[in-house]
């Protein structure tokens, strides 16, 4: 009795310890995030736009970048859409291990603040609920897809992308033999965006997961897409890769909107991860241009 | 490379002078329609039922905007990758379509039908869907309501900006202009 007891205040003391964040919180941080992602496009994005209007030899091509970053001024200031196509809802959490979440249930309370975010922002709902026959709309534009992963700390981040219907169908998993090697990832990315062509949306952030599993390849290459725009990886040898991969894929031509140009990426972002002596997963993200994400640090 | 400023329906004689490469400026009505509603516009083809809105010689954008907040006329209102419409395509130019305003290349045998039906693909500003906005005078649902987003729209536009991809004439910009600026060795 006396050891359950102590053991019962040893809990508590641990308990209390813990840093407490309200569901409620959560859910108006989304429904902020959802609307700032929406509106605002990041100066990261801004700054790599105008730097491609110097490089763009194609006049369609400059004009269609400065339509572009005039688009995303008169987005900010009206509060409209960047964007018609508000995106599926992904939402990347990073859950401190000593956070407690109080007074909900908290994947519940993404989804409400994803409707709210949706429904306050007037931002255009696109998910239907039955992928291959009826593709009835579910109205608010839930469920959100929702990536979770426990971190040390006392803090929750979360990440919320909208993710575009048209760039995302270009999205590709490949797996790569082990002796297709470095040679193999290049021409498997550069064939992935001449494919695409201008459908996603160009100039794009190509995000890519290497290595690990199927799955864990595709959330990687989702989750490079959030690193602020054009920021190099912090190992050398793929910040080299993502570099050599740059330059091949604009010299395809395909240029803004596919219009031609030598702008058809802004950036290549690629996380690495060890993987299986029989494997080497590749996995392909394409972000369009309205490369739009918000975060929060609760 | 001209640039046209073009009232809606477009008429044969402009057609004719439109190149792939040049900007046009749209004025006047044109309809909006995205996958939901291409399928239901071919199925009534299909059974020779009559279509909501007469296409013969009519412009279709695919577009599907955000909502409209209170006292304004339309969201935001870019268009939509057009090669998803490639399927239904050839059966509305048969119809009578005269011009498409979307994003991204079409199929060949899109732009074998353009050719062959006199129609133009005109190319907007994927993505720019808030600037747009600022183009659409007056926005009216005329039919299938009942898709929200994809209900096929009426629109009243005032230079509304294009690129002609695909004249009448058999021009492609995209292969035109992809095939200037690319540098990649080839079987990369």
């Amino acid at each position: 009795m006396k050891s359950i007891i102590h053991t019962i205040i040893i809990s508590v003391v641990e308990y209390s310890a813990m840093r407490v964040i309200s569901a409620s919180e959560i859910r108006a941080s989304v429904a902020l995030l959802v609307q700032k992602a929406n509106f605002e496009l990041g100066n990261d994005v801004l700054e790599l736009l105008k730097k491609a209007i110097q490089a763009e030899q194609s006049p369609i091509g400059r004009d269609i970048l400065e339509k572009i970053i005039l688009n995303a001024s008169i987005a900010k200031t009206d509060r409209v859409p960047l964007c018609q196509d508000c995106g599926t809802a992904v939402i990347f959490l990073e859950i401190g291990q000593e956070v407690h979440i109080s007074g909900g249930d908290l994947y519940e309370e993404l989804t409400n603040g994803v409707r709210l975010g949706y429904q306050e922002g007037f931002l255009r709902k696109s998910i239907v609920s039955q992928p291959f026959t009826s593709r009835i709309n579910t109205g608010d534009n839930t469920p959100p897809v929702i990536h979770a992963e426990i971190v040390p700390g006392e803090q929750l981040k979360i990440s919320f992308m909208p993710k575009g219907g048209g760039s995302e169908n270009m999205s590709r998993l490949v797996m790569l033999q082990p002796s297709a090697g470095r040679r193999g990832i290049v021409d498997a990315v550069t064939a992935a965006v001449k494919d695409a062509g201008g459908n996603p949306c160009p100039p794009l952030i190509i995000g890519l997961g290497i290595g690990s599993t199927a799955e864990k390849a595709m959330v990687m290459s989702k989750r490079a897409l959030l690193r602020p725009a054009g920021q190099p990886s912090i190992d050398p040898e793929v910040a080299c890769l993502e570099e050599e991969l740059l330059k091949s894929i604009n010299s395809l031509g395909i240029g803004p909107l596919g219009m031609g140009g030598k702008v058809t990426a802004l950036a290549v972002h690629a996380d690495v991860l060890p993987c299986h002596f029989a494997s080497l997963p590749l996995s392909i993200s394409f972000q369009c241009h309205s490369i739009r994400h918000a975060e929060v640090l609760l | 490379m001209s640039i046209w400023k073009i009232v809606t329906p477009i008429d044969e004689s402009q057609l004719c002078k439109m190149y792939a490469g040049d900007s046009v400026l749209l004025s006047g009505i044109i309809y909006t329609a995205r996958d939901a509603a291409h399928r239901r516009l071919t199925e009534a083809l299909g059974n020779n039922h009559p279509l909501p809105f007469s296409i013969v010689g009519q412009t279709v954008y695919y577009m599907g905007p955000s909502p409209t907040k209170h006292g304004e006329i339309i969201g935001s209102c870019g268009p939509t990758t057009s090669s998803r419409m490639d399927i239904y395509t050839p059966s509305l130019l048969e119809a009578g379509l005269r011009a498409i305003i979307g994003k991204g290349e079409r199929s060949p045998a899109v732009r074998e039908a353009l050719k062959k039906h006199r129609a133009v693909y005109l190319v907007t500003y994927g993505g720019a869907g808030a600037l747009l906005k600022k183009t659409i005078c007056k926005s009216e649902t005329v039919a299938y309501p009942e898709l929200g987003a994809e209900a096929v729209l009426r629109l009243e536009v005032k230079d509304f900006p294009a690129i002609v991809a695909n004249d009448i004439h058999g021009n492609n910009l995209f292969s035109d202009q992809i095939g200037k600026y690319c540098s990649a060795q080839e079987g990369s």
